[in-house]
């Protein structure tokens, strides 16, 4: 098991201060440890990730950062504040199980929402109409929510997540359950507010939205977090993974090779030696290895998953990306 | 200063300002529901209900204080008559006879003694009997004194013509009217806070059904759900009642049934001890009370409730507590100030109802105060002792339909399954 790796977040973004952290959270439910000993930081402005399959923790911890329940251990902080309803007005929630209520019109269940987090209900409408224009929704911001597609009912939703024109925006599974236009619709809405300088934070069990849009990312599993740090560090966990395709078969030049060395078809398959490629390149040059190909490969987020979390964890997540998808 | 008021711009309403939010939602999507319409026309048959147990409560109320007969005669013939009484009433059921001084005034004045219970007033002689009081009194009595005073005379079957002097009301008819009045108004708002506060119960059911509660919990305390929801109802069964109040008053002013002259006004219900006007102040006093204090209840009850159908099942034992609280208010209207009746005002639950049945019956007004008082004590630590029980177990179930444990457990607060 590897440590957790908050610092590392912190220390690659230094000159960025904190929208949130986590120091050792723990939830316990009758007696069963749901979340055990959480550790993150996300700096403000970020994309930040929590993948992990389902039952790991993940909604739990949400719930622990936003304030909807306590923790029995640790301590939150968002924007420096220990209690979260102390800046509630400055996060938007979209909750893993979507629902509005049936019989408001779109317009005013944004409306709702954004009077929830402060705004006074006639401005909120307005620009909960506004919003709708902006998204393509213009014309169904009279019609009530059960006159909406699944599709459109998430989006007015996530409208009135975003309402009140939040510092942090906390989606719990935003893709579930969405086909992949809107999917797609989501992930340049997730760009943009980070753009605009809004601190995001998604969970989710699928590895490819994380990998496409997070800067950092938090891996958890089993209640813990064995990693949280940056995408690029996850990844640069496992070493490069060396395809070398030679004319030779054997040679005096095949000791250059690295323990781990697999031989596949043609191939030779290896990770990428700590000295680099450069020396064992030199090796085959001069052992006339005859190399035909060599190419280097880094590792995806998928290989970092399965390296930090463990192969059970990975098959789970990827069981359940697989079912989502045949749905 | 500045941070202070910077902070208060960043964190939660406060919670009377979300209890607002969630009230005017509430209120404003009930009220513009076609089933509110439905809930409109469901009193209509509740007033129907109550008039008739009024006037149960008021035989009731005429069995458990029996009416007694006044005689105003001579000494001689009243002792006449109090002997043949006697001996007649081994073999026939004859009103209690009391005698009064023939002297001590006009009948009227002794049928208005409150203090004494009596239907009536016998004058004249034995061969000339005068029987005073109201019109049914009089007629169903009027064989039971020709028989007496034939009986006083010795005169066997000659039966002497009893003269009949019909009032408008008596002490005993006004007692008992007053509380016909007491158990109807207690019917009333014991029906009304049945109705409303069942629907209290399965109020929050929607927000659990709609996976709206965590977004609520996210936002806002979960106490101000909590008020919200309870002053939302409380509003629109306030609207029902200003509906079904203007729809009677349009029917007593088209219909002419409100008298008034006589102290019986309101559809035929004598005023109450304390006025028209004021009972009915107090009656939404007392009825919000006994909304807020069952209503907060009913609303912790229903929130942990998972379905629809949980909900129902526990609308039993809640309505049989209702209905025990409604027995013990009824019981006690016909015996102010007894150790029940003492009882049920001190009970909070039964404390409103038994206290609109004192002010159809009594016009003291401080009671009325120290109850109040007692009763918005308990409200608040109800609606306290809600709201924090629903925020410490309603957010613990998880995701909604992760996984149902049971109601039972729930309670024992060991039903959670740990969130994802």
């Amino acid at each position: 098991m590897h440590a957790p790796l908050g610092a590392t977040a912190a220390s690659d973004n230094v000159s960025r201060p904190l929208a949130l952290e986590a120091i050792g959270l723990v939830k316990r439910f009758d007696g069963t440890t749901a979340v055990d000993g959480v550790d993150l930081t996300v700096p403000q402005g970020a994309i930040y990730g929590i993948l992990g399959p389902n039952g790991a923790g993940k909604t739990t911890t949400l719930r622990m950062l936003l304030g909807i329940i306590d923790p029995d251990e640790g301590v939150r902080r968002m924007f420096g504040h220990e209690r979260p309803h102390d800046i509630a007005r400055l996060v938007g929630y979209l909750p893993e199980e979507r629902g509005l209520y049936p019989s408001m019109k779109a317009y005013e269940a944004i409306g709702f929402l954004g009077a929830l987090r402060g705004m006074p209900l006639a401005e909120a409408k307005r620009r909960g109409r506004d919003l709708l224009e902006e998204h393509g929704l213009g014309h169904a911001a009279d019609r009530q929510i059960r006159q909406l597609s699944k599709g459109m009912a998430q989006t007015v939703q996530l409208l009135g997540t975003l309402v009140h024109r939040p510092r942090l925006v906390v989606l719990d599974e935003p893709f579930s359950g969405l086909d992949a236009l809107n999917q797609g619709k989501l992930e340049r809405m997730i760009r943009t507010l980070a753009d605009e300088g809004t601190t995001v934070i998604f969970s989710t069990h699928v590895i490819a939205h994380a990998e496409r849009l997070c800067e950092g990312v938090a891996i958890i599993a089993g209640g813990k977090v064995p990693y949280a740090g940056s995408v690029d560090a996850a990844r640069d966990r496992i070493p490069a993974q060396v395809r070398l395709e030679t004319a030779a078969v054997d040679g005096p030049w095949r000791a250059a090779l690295p323990a781990d060395v697999r031989h596949k078809g043609n191939f030779w398959l290896f990770s990428l030696p700590e000295s680099g490629i450069e020396p064992l390149l030199r090796a085959l040059i001069e052992g006339n290895a005859g190399i035909l190909s060599l190419s280097i490969e880094r590792a995806g987020l998928h290989d970092a998953f399965v390296h930090i979390a463990g192969e059970a964890a990975a098959r789970a997540l990827d069981e359940e990306t697989s079912a989502e998808q045949a749905r | 200063m500045t941070d202070q008021m910077a902070n208060t711009r960043m964190s939660r309403l406060p919670l009377p300002r979300a209890a607002f939010v969630i009230a005017r939602r509430d209120f404003t999507a009930i009220l513009f529901s076609k089933a509110f319409l439905f809930f409109l026309l469901g009193p209509v048959f509740f007033g129907l209900i109550s008039i008739g147990a009024a006037s149960v409560g008021r035989k009731a109320a005429e069995n458990t204080t029996p009416a007694v007969l006044a005689i105003a005669m001579d000494q001689a013939d009243a002792a006449a008559i109090e002997r043949a009484s006697d001996r007649l009433d081994t073999l026939i059921d004859l009103p209690d006879m009391v005698r009064v001084d023939p002297l001590a005034g006009e009948a009227s004045a002794i049928l208005a003694d409150k203090d004494r219970n009596f239907g009536a007033v016998l004058t004249g002689t034995l061969e000339a009997p005068r029987l005073i009081g109201t019109e049914e009194r009089i007629d169903r009595w009027k064989g039971e004194v020709a028989l007496a005073a034939a009986a006083a005379r010795g005169s066997g079957e000659d039966y002497p013509e009893v003269a009949l002097e019909p009032t408008a009301s008596s002490g005993a008819t006004q007692r008992s009217a007053r509380a016909g009045t007491a158990t109807g108004s207690v019917t009333l708002m014991f029906l009304l806070t049945m109705l409303l506060a069942g629907m209290v119960m399965s109020n929050l059911v929607e927000e659990k059904a709609n996976k709206i509660i965590e977004i609520l919990a996210a936002a806002i305390p979960m106490d101000a759900v909590f008020v919200g929801k309870l002053f939302a109802m409380l509003g629109v069964s306030f609207v029902g009642i200003a509906v079904w109040g203007g729809l009677g008053g349009l029917a007593v002013g088209i219909g002419g049934m409100g008298g008034g002259m006589n102290g019986i006004g309101m559809a035929g219900l004598p005023a109450p001890a304390v006025g028209w006007p004021l009972f009915a102040l107090l009656f939404l006093i007392y009825f919000a009370m006994a909304y807020l204090l069952i209503g907060s209840i009913f609303l912790t009850i229903g929130a942990m409730a998972p379905t629809v159908r949980d909900v129902q099942t526990l609308s039993m034992p809640a309505t049989i507590l209702q209905l025990g609280v409604f027995f013990l208010a009824t019981y006690a209207t016909s015996d102010i100030g007894s150790p029940v009746e003492i009882a049920a005002v001190a009970f909070p639950f039964s404390s409103p109802y038994a206290m609109i049945s004192r002010a159809a019956q009594e016009a003291a007004l401080w009671p009325h105060l120290m109850a109040l008082g007692w009763q918005v004590l308990w409200v608040v630590v109800f609606v306290r002792f809600g709201a924090r029980l629903f925020r410490r177990r309603v957010m613990k179930s998880g995701p909604q339909g992760a996984g149902r444990s049971g109601l039972i457990a729930r309670f024992m607060g060991r039903g959670g399954k740990a969130p994802a």
